[in-house]
């Protein structure tokens, strides 16, 4: 059977960055005008997330949040916001890539310090269940990148 | 159901042991047995025997070893017939669970009898393989679908109830036990209020019932009682669908080809008798005596034993929990509820609390225990659920207790 958790792993999971995010969640509500949007859902757990992206040319001047779920879904979130509000959409996909690589435990050269507050969230990668928590608000992303694209 | 007071049974039965997971796992605290029930010795031990000494196609060969797979298929069938008090045991059908059963139900009488304008009531409480196979069903026929409200503390409202009943309502289904709040649901009050308004056939989910205290199908009331074996310290993927004999035969198969036929012709053909005429293709012969063998298990402890143990843990458990600050269970009283404690802690997310209590061994569901239309009236995006069964004990309640405050800590609430 699988380990049990050990109390540093759920230390880890459970910082105090994390519960931070969670209770005074960052660029949460509704954008007055959004260039595109999308909603994701958790069929399994009944998380969701909606996200309204602004664009400035190849740019994300902003982007806001809503919805419910758990706290590494909404730390993840609000975290998410903070870190790609302002930036291009390449450097986007290059911190996505990087951040799921952590989610996943793979091996990554790129600079860690680029995840800024997202390393809080390393943690998650021993805790395989939770990874799709983490992950909600960039599926959210990349879908409303998508739709910009198009 | 008369009982014995809780405090004539220990709270223990000292079952443990004949659990090869929980003995594998000795610190290992399982409180999901609402979602699946762990599988004592003697249930695997009757799988590998079926395996090892009786394994042939049932119903095909002219051969001993055939016979004997039909046969012990047969007595599984007229075992578990028996243990749900079903004196025909033909009209037990084997299925792979409560969710087949219910499907087979609105799939063979539903599409057949119900027509547009016509209505089927469910209840807001129930799980979706009770809700949605319904809701499909009224779609296709064009016929109205209506969800009977519920109680604030959870049970099914009866006044709201009779307000649905007309003589359009041609299915009223239910479940006997809610899987997400514990409702143990007075099903001789529903069957007498549906009997005495309508003519509509009453349908059962007892996925939660058959389990956890003694069911009598001849004397329920009800036309049609679905159950699943894996809760009921059965394998997976058997279960069954008991339903009166009238209605059954006068019901199309549900599903058609190998051994559900009588004669095939060219151009038509004609049904097998029940049981058979609803169980097409290779049946679960195994898993139905595996599940014969947990019926067994069962009978020995006793039903009412199985109930009183999970009363006597239920309430230990509530005053526990109804002690930690921020901490709200909801449902009905505890003596109203099977053994399931369904919980929120203060802002605490039940993913977080099922992870943290995970920590600390202890297995717990949190989510919306496919219910959404209950939460949504809950008004929670979901709950973290312990159940109880025949081989919890105190020491269960002390871990989760002991993990719950854990998650308090973590999230830096004050000591209680
Ligand atoms: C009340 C209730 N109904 C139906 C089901 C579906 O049972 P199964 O998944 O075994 O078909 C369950 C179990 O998940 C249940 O608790």
């Amino acid at each position: 059977m699988a380990q049990p958790r050990s109390a540093a792993e759920i230390g880890a999971l459970y910082q105090e960055l994390i519960l931070d995010h969670y209770r005074r969640p960052r660029n949460k509500g509704t954008l007055e005008k959004a260039d595109a949007s999308a909603e994701v859902k958790n069929p399994l757990c009944g998380d969701e997330i909606g996200l309204q992206v602004a664009f400035d040319g190849d740019c994300v001047c902003d982007l806001k949040f809503s919805g419910r779920g758990c706290a590494i879904s909404q730390a993840s979130a609000s975290m998410m916001t903070q870190l790609v509000k302002g930036k291009k959409t390449e450097e986007i996909d290059a911190i996505w890539k990087q951040f799921r690589d952590l989610m996943i435990g793979a091996e990554s050269d790129a600079d860690e310090a680029q995840l800024g507050p997202l390393r809080a969230l390393s943690g998650v990668a021993r805790f395989p269940a939770r990874v799709k928590c983490a992950l909600l608000a960039w599926n959210a992303l990349e879908s409303a990148l998508a739709l910009r694209s198009v | 159901m008369k009982l014995r007071p809780d405090s004539e049974f220990p709270a223990d039965l000292k079952l443990r042991a004949d659990f090869p997971l929980l003995v594998n796992n000795p610190d290992l605290h399982y409180l999901d047995s609402a979602a699946t029930s762990q599988k004592p010795r003697v249930v695997l031990d009757a799988l590998r025997d079926f395996y090892e000494t009786a394994n042939a196609n049932p119903h095909r060969g002219a051969y001993a070893l055939s016979v004997r797979a039909t046969e012990c298929y047969h007595q599984a069938r007229v075992r578990i017939a028996e243990f749900l008090g079903v004196v025909d045991s033909d009209c037990l059908i084997f299925t792979r669970g409560t969710t087949e059963g219910l499907n087979l139900v609105a799939s063979a009488w539903g599409m057949a009898n119900v027509a547009s304008g016509d209505e089927i009531v469910v209840t807001a409480m129930d799980h979706h393989a009770n809700f949605v196979p319904w809701q499909v069903l009224a779609m296709r026929r064009g016929a109205k679908f209506r969800v009977c409200e519920l109680t604030p503390d959870g049970k099914i409202d009866l006044d709201f109830l009779a307000g649905l009943l007309n003589e359009r309502t041609k299915i009223v289904a239910f479940s006997h036990v809610s899987n997400a709040l514990g409702t143990i649901n007075p099903i001789a009050e529903i069957a007498r209020l549906v009997r005495e308004k309508t003519g509509a056939i009453l349908v059962c989910d007892g996925a939660q019932s058959a389990p956890h205290f003694p069911v009598s199908f001849d004397s329920l009331g009800v036309d049609f009682y679905a159950f699943s074996g894996h809760k009921m310290l059965g394998p997976m993927g058997i279960g069954g669908l008991i339903g009166k004999r009238e209605m059954l035969e006068a019901m199309s198969p549900y599903q058609t080809g190998g051994d559900m036929i009588e004669f095939v012709h060219d151009d038509r053909t004609t049904w097998n008798v029940l049981p058979h005429k609803f169980e097409a293709g290779t049946p679960n012969a195994a898993n139905a005596v595996g599940l014969a063998a947990a019926v067994e298990y069962l009978d020995n402890i006793g039903m009412d034993r199985v109930r009183s143990h999970e009363r006597a843990l239920m309430s230990a458990a509530q005053k526990r929990l109804e002690a930690i600050d921020g901490l709200r269970i909801y449902g009905p009283p505890a003596s109203e509820r099977s053994g399931v404690l369904s919980f929120t802690l203060g802002d605490v997310h039940p993913h977080d609390l099922a992870t943290i209590l995970d920590g600390e061994g202890v297995c717990i569901r949190a989510g919306h225990h496919c219910a959404q239309p209950l939460m949504r009236r809950l008004d929670v995006p979901a709950t973290a659920r312990a159940s109880f069964y025949v081989y919890n004990d105190e020491s269960d309640i002390e871990a989760l207790v002991a993990g719950i405050l854990k998650a308090r800590e973590i999230f830096g609430y004050a000591p209680v």
